[in-house]
């Protein structure tokens, strides 16, 4: 037998177990993918995850990154200087400015034009608001104010609403704003834009207007001068107060002596007579009430 | 007995297993070369364009995605003598053959030639209880064959049902479903020496693989390259290897008979390198270049330049003729062919209908071999190539690699051996519950 130790030949084509084994592992599917995409991620987990893990380095690295942000943010060409309020009257221009009480000048990153905006509308006098930041550091905002409509005297306080009813805002008087029909009455706001179509149709009693006064929150009466009431009904008091006008212009009712006009049965107007004119009318047909309630 | 059957119907699950993954390899340990092919299944569906038949009749069904061969070593005979150097070249192969298929195998079904392979004829017969043929049935009239004593040490290799005959009907392929009253079987079983199966095992499982399968050689060589009406008619396939002979009957797509001679074209290689008195490697040079079995007054003068490397210039220098080579090799051919005639007489190859000879092999071709095997085999011989499967490289498709092809068919259909039936219901002794239903159930 030859010596076991034998020279091995010079060049032996076999691949030792090693390689051998190492080639079918190389060739394992699952190993593969483990190696070509699990290894690398795992490595780069590891290393961020070892130079994350202190406190001081993610501090640094955070506070690198503020800076740069900050830096880069408060460049002279995006800081905003100037708040332009338009379309605007001077005291609501006061009032926003007061509200959004803006520390300028402010880099534009820092303002956000949607909050400010919403700050702004939700604001009694301002109908919509229009923002944006021009060109030179200028924060623009185009204001639409509301119009007040009417005149409201509610139970506390006399207010201005427009014409859907919003609250425009607070006046001293009534007087103060004399060239606006007045609505009184509990819950009269909610119903504005009935009232201003009753008053667009009451045109020609209108210079003895006094003011429309909503009843149980439920329908209008007219209130005239000398006292006198317009009952309105629920449904359609427009037609019912042109109806009343017509009547008014062929045999003028209105100028009677007269308290109070009932519309509310919309086929049978109920006439309320002032206490003289009344007794002047039973005593005109003979009916004697002198020994009866009435 | 029990231990083998159990053995190989492991063998069977895990080829089965190897199939639902789709991959495989093929291992032919030959004594001059050993192959490696690795088999890719992917179902007869995927590569067909058409209906119909599909391309060659159905084979198809794997494709070879990768192929190596190297040089054997530590092989004598178609047995392993040297395990490491087997084991080393099993290696190379398999980790060649993995590099170009690009997937890695675990399962591998082998063959080799040597191991001294003996046939044996069985009989079984087997009444019929309830006059139809049933699957237990089949198991139960191959467990009545009687083994005979195959030898102290041995092993099956292929145990496989040629014939069924039921009644006075012979030439049965299927019995099954069919009606009569007493079932005959007869089997073929080869007989190897067993350390030669242990040895290759060891060698296998030394690297990392696992054993689907194993088959003699000579069987699956006549697998390829045997067409189909020679099988279904009668012929021999005399497989000529390196270190050994093979040499298988069939009839009727059944192999028959197998035995291998133990010679080769080592021998020759070794005849030429003591005569010529040069090196074995120079001496298989000189065979596979200028060898021959007949020779003409040409040849005379066919001058044949023998290098050597001694530094003697006047040996260094030598010249042989051709028919001197000639000389040499013929005598050690036709021995090698009267010794296979010899077997096949002994297996009485003369009373079959067809008496057709192919002869395959890396030896087979010798220049005019087939002239000299018809004047000792017979007139009807001619040199087999394996046939063609899908995907096979050009260089692995000769005459040299007829039983890593036949492997290849033999993993795609194996054909039905005596452990692909289940064993019969009688002779489990934990399906009592079994036996005690079918006693209900014979006796009311």
């Amino acid at each position: 037998m030859q010596p076991l130790s034998a020279i091995p030949p010079r060049r032996d084509p076999a691949p030792s177990r090693a390689a051998y084994r190492m080639q079918r592992l190389w060739l394992t599917p699952l190993f593969r993918a483990l190696m070509r995409v699990g290894l690398p991620a795992f490595a780069i987990m590891m290393v961020l995850g070892i130079y994350l893990s202190s406190e001081s380095r993610r501090d640094a690295l955070s506070g690198g990154f503020a800076s740069l942000r900050d830096s880069f943010q408060e460049r002279p060409q995006f800081m905003v200087g100037l708040l332009a309020i338009d379309g605007a009257s001077p005291a609501l221009a006061a009032t926003i400015r007061a509200t959004l009480n803006l520390a300028l000048p402010q880099s534009s990153f820092d303002i956000d034009l949607d909050a400010t905006r919403a700050q702004i509308e939700a604001l009694d006098g301002v109908a919509s608001a229009d923002l944006r930041i021009k060109a030179g550091g200028i924060l623009q905002a185009d204001i639409t104010e509301r119009v007040p409509a009417v005149v409201w005297r509610g139970l506390a306080n006399v207010e201005l609403l427009d014409e859907t009813g919003r609250r425009v805002r607070l006046v001293a008087a009534r007087t103060d704003r004399a060239d606006l029909p007045l609505v009184a009455g509990e819950g009269a706001d909610k119903a504005v834009p009935e009232a201003l179509q009753i008053l667009a149709a009451a045109g020609p009693v209108m210079p003895r207007m006094r003011g429309l006064v909503r009843m149980g929150e439920r329908r209008w009466d007219l209130v005239l001068d000398r006292g006198q009431r317009i009952l309105l009904p629920t449904e359609a008091p427009v037609r019912a107060l042109e109806r009343l006008i017509a009547l008014d212009q062929a045999e003028d009712l209105l100028k009677r002596d007269v308290l109070a006009i009932d519309l509310r049965l919309q086929d049978r107007p109920v006439l309320r007579l002032a206490p003289y004119a009344l007794s002047e009318m039973r005593r005109a047909r003979g009916i004697d009430t002198s020994e009866s309630d009435l | 007995m029990t231990d083998l059957y159990q053995s190989q119907r492991a063998m069977r699950h895990m080829r089965r297993a190897a199939m639902q993954r789709g991959v495989i390899a093929i291992l032919d340990v030959g004594s001059s070369k050993i192959a490696c092919l690795i088999l890719r299944f992917d179902g007869p569906e995927r590569l067909r364009e058409a209906d119909g038949v599909g391309s060659m009749a159905g084979q198809s069904q794997f494709r070879v995605i990768g192929a190596a061969t190297t040089r054997s070593r530590g092989v004598r005979f178609g047995e392993i003598s040297v395990m490491n150097e087997t084991e080393r070249a099993i290696r190379t192969a398999v980790q060649a053959a993995q590099k170009m298929a690009n997937v890695r195998v675990d399962h591998v079904i082998a063959c080799f030639s040597g191991a001294e392979p003996r046939s044996y004829g069985l009989a079984g017969e087997w009444d019929l209880q309830d006059s139809v043929v049933t699957e237990q049935d089949v198991a139960r009239v191959l467990a009545a064959c009687d083994v005979p004593d195959i030898g102290e040490g041995r092993e099956v290799l292929h145990a496989q049902p040629v014939n069924f005959a039921l009644d006075h009907r012979t030439g049965l392929g299927d019995p099954r479903g069919q009606i009569g009253n007493r079932l005959a079987c007869d089997m073929h079983l080869l007989s190897v020496e067993a350390t030669v199966i242990q040895n290759l095992l060891y060698c296998i499982k030394r690297c990392d693989l696992e054993l689907a399968g194993v088959a003699s050689s000579a069987y699956v060589s006549g697998v390829s390259s045997l067409v189909e009406d020679e099988q279904e008619l009668g012929a021999a396939c005399i497989d000529m290897g390196g270190g050994s002979t093979g040499i298988s009957v069939f009839i009727k797509k059944h192999m028959i008979y197998a035995d291998a001679v133990r010679m080769g074209g080592d021998h020759v290689t070794s005849d030429i390198s003591k005569g010529l008195q040069v090196p074995l490697a120079v001496a298989e040079k000189i065979k596979t270049k200028h060898g021959g079995v007949h020779a003409t007054g040409m040849d005379d003068r066919d001058m044949i330049e023998i290098s050597a490397d001694s530094g003697d210039w006047e040996k260094d220098r030598r010249t042989v003729s051709r028919t001197e080579l000639i000389g040499i090799m013929r005598p050690r051919v036709e021995e090698i062919l009267e010794e296979a005639r010899a077997r096949l007489d002994a297996a009485g190859f003369d009373s079959l209908p067809s008496q057709q000879i192919v002869l395959t092999g890396g030896a087979s071709q010798i220049p005019g071999l087939d002239g000299l095997a018809a004047r000792i085999l017979g007139q009807r011989v001619r040199l087999g190539r394996p046939l063609r499967v899908q995907g096979l490289p050009q260089a692995v498709t000769g005459p040299a690699f007829a039983s890593a092809v036949g492997l290849c068919l033999f993993a795609a259909h194996p054909q039905d051996e005596w452990w692909d039936f289940d064993i019969p219901a009688e002779r489990y002794p934990a399906r009592s519950l079994k036996r005690a239903i079918k006693w209900f159930k014979d006796n009311w």
